[in-house]
C-alpha cells in the first residue's frame, strides 16, 4: 500500500459509509474513507462535530447519534480524508499489466486532482431532495427544505421574516419540529400529501406499527401540529415575486389562497444520489413505489460493474439507520470479495446486521406510500421550468418529444437540458416524468440521462496537472 | 430497379415517423447516423424509397456526440476533393435540410508553435496548390493574434482554411432524418440486424428484434458497426473501435470564434454561442461497443487539458462539467469506406469514418445515391474501395 492505493475506498462519509469503513478497516484491510465536507457525518449528521447547535433538544436525539459513528472510524484505523469531492470511478482495465486490476479514483482535494487505484469501491452517496418544479421555484427566497436544514446545522441559522414550509414526507415535519425547538417563525405548513394517499397506505400500516420511528414521528407530528398553522390537502402551489418571494399562493379544496413570505421551503421527499453510479456504468431500474431510478444491488449491496458497491440512501431510500447496517453489509462482501473474509464468517458476521437492517426498514413501504407525491408536483404544468441551469421548461420537453424526442437523453441533445453544471440533479426524475406522461408509457422505458465524469465540476487547472500516462501514474503510486 | 421488396416488423416507436408495416422499400440503409440519414435523404430526393434501420435511436452514437466541426483543413489529401464539395452543401445546407443545423462559418485554424511547425504547414498548402485546391493559406503572427486574440504569445503562426466552421452534430443528424422523412423515407428504430442475405435479386435483412425486411439493394452506413455487416457477405475489414474524448467546460464570455487545432499536438477547440468552451481532438478512451458503451481515459483527458493551458491561458481558470467520449470505426490508413461492395452486387458501404466524417456526411449521402440511381460518380472515390484491404 502506498499513499495513493487501497484495497478498499469508500465514498461518503454519512451513516453508510462512516460504518462500512470502520467495519471494513476492522477486518484488516487498508481503507479510505473519502468525503466532500470538511467534517464526518453526511448530511443527515452534517456537522455533527462541530456544530454551533450545542442545544442538544434543538436537533434531536437522531441527529446526535451520528456522533456514536465516529468512535468506531477513529479506532478502525480507516484513512479519513475529508474535503475530496470524488468526480470519476473507472472500471477495473481488462488489459492491466502484470494482472493488477485495479479500478481507479479521480479526486480533487485542496484544489489539487489526483488519481487513486482501489480494489473495491463503496459507493455511500446518500439521498438528494427530490426535485419540486413548481411555477416561481427559482425564484430567491424559495429554497429546499434540505439546504435549510445544512444551514441550521452548520451555522445556527433560521430563516428571518415570514416563512412557509410547504410539500410532504418525513424531513418536512422533522425540519419544522427543530424549527419550532430553536425558536423559529413558521408561518405556515402547506401540505401537499395527496388525501388518496392515506387509502392505498393504510394496507401497510402493521408494517409501520413495527418500526422504530413510529413513536418518534407520531410524538414530532403532534407537536407541530399543536404549535403551527398546519393547512392540508394542498393540490397547487406557486411562488410569486418581483425578483424576490413575495407570496405563496396555494389551492386547497378548489380555491385559491395566498400568504405573504420572504421564505418558501420545499420538499417532497428524497432520492437516492446515483449520479456516480450511473457515471460508472452501474445498472439501475425504475422503481415504481418511491418513483425513482435506483441502482440495482443484490443483498450485499454489489452493483452490475465488478468490484463497485452500494451503501445507504443511494441505493435506495431507506433512512439512516438502515444506511449504517447496509453499509456493515457492504464492507463484509468487499472484505470476502478481497479473501480477507471466507463465505462462511461472511455470512454468520452479517446475521445480526440484517436483522437490524430489517427492523430499521419496518414501515418504509407505508412512508413511502404515505409520501408519494402528487403528480401535478411530479409532472408539472408546461410554463414550469424544470431545468434550471438551462432554463427548459416542461412545455419545451413536451414540444420536443412531439419532434420525436423519445427519452431523457435525446433530450439532452435536443434542449440541452440536463447538460448544465448539475448534471441533471435537478431536472432529470422530472425531466423522465415529463416525457413518460407525454409519450403515454412508463419512466421505466424512457429511462434516463447517461452521466459523465466529472460528476462533480473540476477546473481545468486540475485536470491538466493529473498524472499522464502509465510511467507518471507509477511514479504517484510509488512515492 | 424494377423489383421492390417489403417489410414485417415491430411496429415503429412513436418517435420514427410514419411506420414501417406493409413498406416495400427499394433501398435498405443499416444504420442511423449522419452517413446512413443522408444516403436516406439524397435517395428520398430521387423518388426512391427507403428504409432505415438503427440499432439504438438515430444520431445515438457518433453522429450525436461529435465535436461538430465543419473542416476542410488538414484532411488526407484523397477526402480533399469530397471535402471541398461538401463545404458546398453545407453553405447551403438549409436548403437541403431546411433547418440550419446549427451551422457557423467562422473558419477553422491550425496553430504553429514552432517554425518548423509554420514550415510544415506551409509545405502542405504547397502541396495542395499543386493539386489545384487554394482553401488553405498560412498566416503569420499578427493575423493569428487578430484572429484569435486568446491565442498563447509563443505561437508563430497557423494554417487557416476560412470558409470551413462548426454545426450541432445531434440537430445536423435529426435534421436529416426529418427532411428524409417528409419526402418518405422511413426510420425502424431499436433492433440491431443480425443477418443480411441476397436470394433471387432480393436482400433480406434480419434484426434482434425479429424484424425481417427486403429489398433490392442494400447500404451499410453501420459506423463501430459496420464490419460485422461486411463480414456477413465475405469481405472482412481491419476496422477497429474507437472512443475519441472531449469535454466540455462551464460557460465563460465569449472570447474565440473560429476552431482551433494545432500543429504538433491533438486538440480541437471551440467556443459555443453559450459560452461553454468544447475540448477534443481524438484523444482516446476504451470502447465496449457490444455494451454501447465508453470508459474515458482521464490521463489523457488531462494530456487535453494541459495543451489547452498552454495555448490559451484565458482558460487556465475554467471549470470542466462534463467530459464523454463516442463510439467511431477508424481505418488502418485513416481514411473511409466509400462505394459498391466487392463481392456483391447490390449493396454500397459508407463508414470507417476515422474520427473526421461529420463534415463529409452530405456529399457521402449524394455519392451513395449517385452510385445507386446512376452507377457511378462525379467525385473521386477510388481510393476509399473496400477492396483495398484484400490480401
Amino acid at each position: 500500500m502506498s499513499g495513493f492505493d487501497f484495497d478498499i475506498a469508500v465514498v461518503g462519509a454519512g451513516p453508510a459509509g462512516l460504518a462500512a469503513a470502520a467495519r471494513a478497516a476492522a477486518g484488516g484491510a487498508s481503507v479510505v474513507l473519502l468525503d466532500e465536507q470538511a467534517e464526518p457525518g453526511g448530511q443527515i449528521y452534517r456537522a455533527v462535530t462541530e456544530t454551533p447547535v450545542r442545544d442538544r433538544r434543538i436537533l434531536g436525539p437522531d441527529y446526535w447519534h451520528g456522533a456514536e459513528l465516529l468512535g468506531p472510524l477513529r479506532d478502525s484505523g480507516a484513512a479519513h480524508w475529508p474535503g475530496s469531492t470524488v468526480w470519476s470511478v473507472a472500471r477495473a482495465r481488462e488489459d492491466a499489466a502484470g494482472g493488477r486490476r485495479r479500478i481507479q479514483i479521480g479526486l480533487s482535494r485542496d484544489g489539487s486532482a489526483s488519481l487513486l487505484t482501489v480494489r473495491h469501491v463503496i459507493l455511500a452517496t446518500g439521498a438528494l431532495e427530490r426535485p419540486f418544479p413548481i411555477p416561481g421555484w427559482t425564484l430567491p427566497g424559495v429554497l429546499g427544505a434540505g439546504a435549510a436544514q445544512v444551514l441550521l446545522k452548520t451555522s445556527g441559522l433560521v430563516p428571518s421574516g415570514a416563512t412557509v414550509m410547504a410539500g410532504s414526507g418525513p424531513l418536512l415535519w422533522l425540519l419544522a419540529w427543530q424549527y419550532l425547538q430553536a425558536g423559529a417563525r413558521i408561518d405556515a405548513i402547506l401540505d401537499t400529501t395527496p388525501r388518496e394517499n392515506w387509502r392505498a397506505a393504510l394496507p401497510l400500516l402493521p408494517g409501520f406499527l413495527r418500526s422504530p420511528y413510529l413513536g418518534k414521528g407520531m410524538k414530532l407530528l403532534l407537536e407541530v401540529r399543536r404549535k403551527a398553522t398546519v393547512i392540508g390537502n394542498v393540490t397547487a402551489l406557486r411562488a410569486e415575486g418581483d425578483g424576490v418571494l413575495r407570496t405563496v399562493v396555494y389551492t386547497r379544496n378548489g380555491s385559491e389562497h395566498r400568504l405573504p413570505a420572504e421564505t418558501l421551503l420545499l420538499h417532497q421527499g428524497v432520492l437516492p444520489n446515483l449520479n456516480l453510479a450511473n457515471a460508472t456504468g452501474c445498472a439501475q431500474r425504475w422503481d415504481e413505489v418511491q418513483r425513482c431510478w435506483r441502482p440495482t444491488t443484490d443483498d450485499w449491496g454489489a452493483t452490475s460493474v465488478e468490484g463497485v458497491s452500494l451503501a445507504g440512501d443511494g441505493a435506495g431510500i431507506g433512512g439512516a439507520r438502515a444506511a449504517e447496517e447496509a453499509g456493515r453489509l457492504a464492507a463484509l462482501d468487499a472484505l470476502h470479495r478481497l479473501g480477507r473474509l471466507d463465505r462462511a464468517g461472511r455470512d454468520r458476521a452479517a446475521e445480526p446486521v440484517r436483522a437490524a437492517l430489517d427492523r430499521a426498514l419496518a414501515g418504509r413501504a407505508f412512508l413511502d406510500t404515505l409520501y408519494r407525491p402528487a403528480e401535478p408536483f411530479r409532472v408539472p404544468a408546461d410554463d414550469t421550468i424544470v431545468c434550471r441551469c438551462e432554463e427548459i421548461t416542461a412545455g419545451a420537453v413536451r414540444e420536443a418529444v412531439r419532434l420525436g424526442c423519445s427519452g431523457p437523453n435525446q433530450a439532452k441533445s435536443f434542449l440541452r437540458c440536463g447538460m448544465g453544471p448539475c448534471q441533471g440533479r435537478l431536472c432529470g426524475p422530472t425531466v423522465t416524468e415529463v416525457i413518460a406522461a407525454e409519450r403515454g408509457v412508463s419512466p421505466a422505458e424512457v429511462g434516463y440521462y447517461r452521466l459523465r465524469p466529472p460528476v462533480k465540476p473540476i477546473t481545468l487547472a486540475e485536470l491538466a496537472a493529473l498524472p499522464k500516462g502509465e510511467a507518471d501514474l507509477d511514479a504517484v503510486l510509488k512515492h | 430497379m424494377s423489383e421492390t421488396g417489403t417489410a414485417s416488423g415491430p411496429s415503429s416507436s412513436p418517435s420514427s415517423g410514419p411506420g414501417t408495416a406493409g413498406f416495400r422499400p427499394d433501398v435498405i440503409v443499416i444504420g442511423g447516423g449522419l452517413h446512413g440519414c443522408s444516403a436516406a435523404l439524397h435517395l428520398s430526393m430521387r423518388g426512391v424509397r427507403v428504409l432505415v434501420l438503427e440499432k439504438d435511436h438515430v444520431a445515438r452514437h457518433a453522429s450525436g456526440v461529435n465535436a461538430g466541426g465543419v473542416r476542410q483543413l488538414g484532411r488526407h489529401v484523397a477526402e480533399v476533393p469530397l471535402s471541398v464539395a461538401s463545404m458546398e452543401l453545407w453553405h447551403r445546407i438549409g436548403e437541403l435540410v431546411d433547418d440550419d443545423c446549427g451551422f457557423e462559418s467562422h473558419g477553422q485554424i491550425k496553430v504553429a508553435e514552432t517554425e518548423e511547425e509554420l514550415d510544415g504547414l506551409q509545405a502542405r498548402v504547397d502541396e495542395l496548390r499543386a493539386l489545384g485546391f487554394g482553401h488553405e493559406e498560412t498566416i503569420g503572427r499578427d493575423e493569428l493574434r487578430a484572429l484569435v486574440p486568446a491565442i498563447a504569445d509563443h505561437c508563430v503562426g497557423a494554417l487557416v482554411s476560412r470558409r470551413d466552421g462548426a454545426a450541432i452534430p445531434f440537430r445536423t443528424t435529426f435534421a436529416f432524418r426529418r427532411k428524409a422523412i417528409a419526402l418518405g423515407a422511413r426510420f425502424q428504430e431499436g433492433g440491431a440486424v443480425t443477418r443480411l442475405s441476397r436470394r433471387g435479386g432480393l436482400w433480406t435483412v434480419e434484426t434482434a428484434e425479429g424484424g425481417r425486411f427486403e429489398a433490392p439493394v442494400v447500404v451499410n452506413c453501420a459506423g463501430a458497426w459496420a464490419d460485422r455487416i461486411a463480414a456477413q457477405v465475405g469481405e472482412p475489414v481491419p476496422l477497429e473501435v474507437i472512443a475519441p474524448m472531449l469535454m466540455i467546460t462551464a460557460r465563460v464570455p465569449p472570447f474565440i470564434k473560429p476552431v482551433v487545432g494545432a500543429a504538433g499536438r491533438t486538440l480541437s477547440f471551440k467556443q459555443f454561442p453559450n459560452g461553454t468552451v468544447l475540448i477534443g481532438g481524438g484523444l482516446l478512451g476504451r470502447a465496449e461497443r457490444d455494451e454501447n458503451r465508453t470508459e474515458l481515459d482521464f490521463s489523457q483527458v488531462s494530456v487535453n487539458a494541459r495543451t489547452v493551458w498552454d495555448l490559451f491561458p484565458i482558460m487556465r481558470g475554467a471549470t470542466v462539467v462534463r467530459s464523454w467520449a463516442g463510439i467511431e470505426a477508424r481505418m488502418p490508413d485513416q481514411i473511409p469506406v466509400i462505394g459498391p461492395s466487392g463481392t456483391e452486387p447490390d449493396l454500397f458501404h459508407a463508414f470507417g469514418f476515422s474520427a473526421h466524417g461529420f463534415q463529409l456526411g452530405p456529399i457521402v449521402g449524394r455519392i451513395t445515391a449517385d452510385l445507386i440511381t446512376g452507377g457511378s460518380t462525379d467525385l473521386p472515390i477510388a481510393p476509399f474501395r473496400i477492396g483495398r484491404f484484400a490480401a
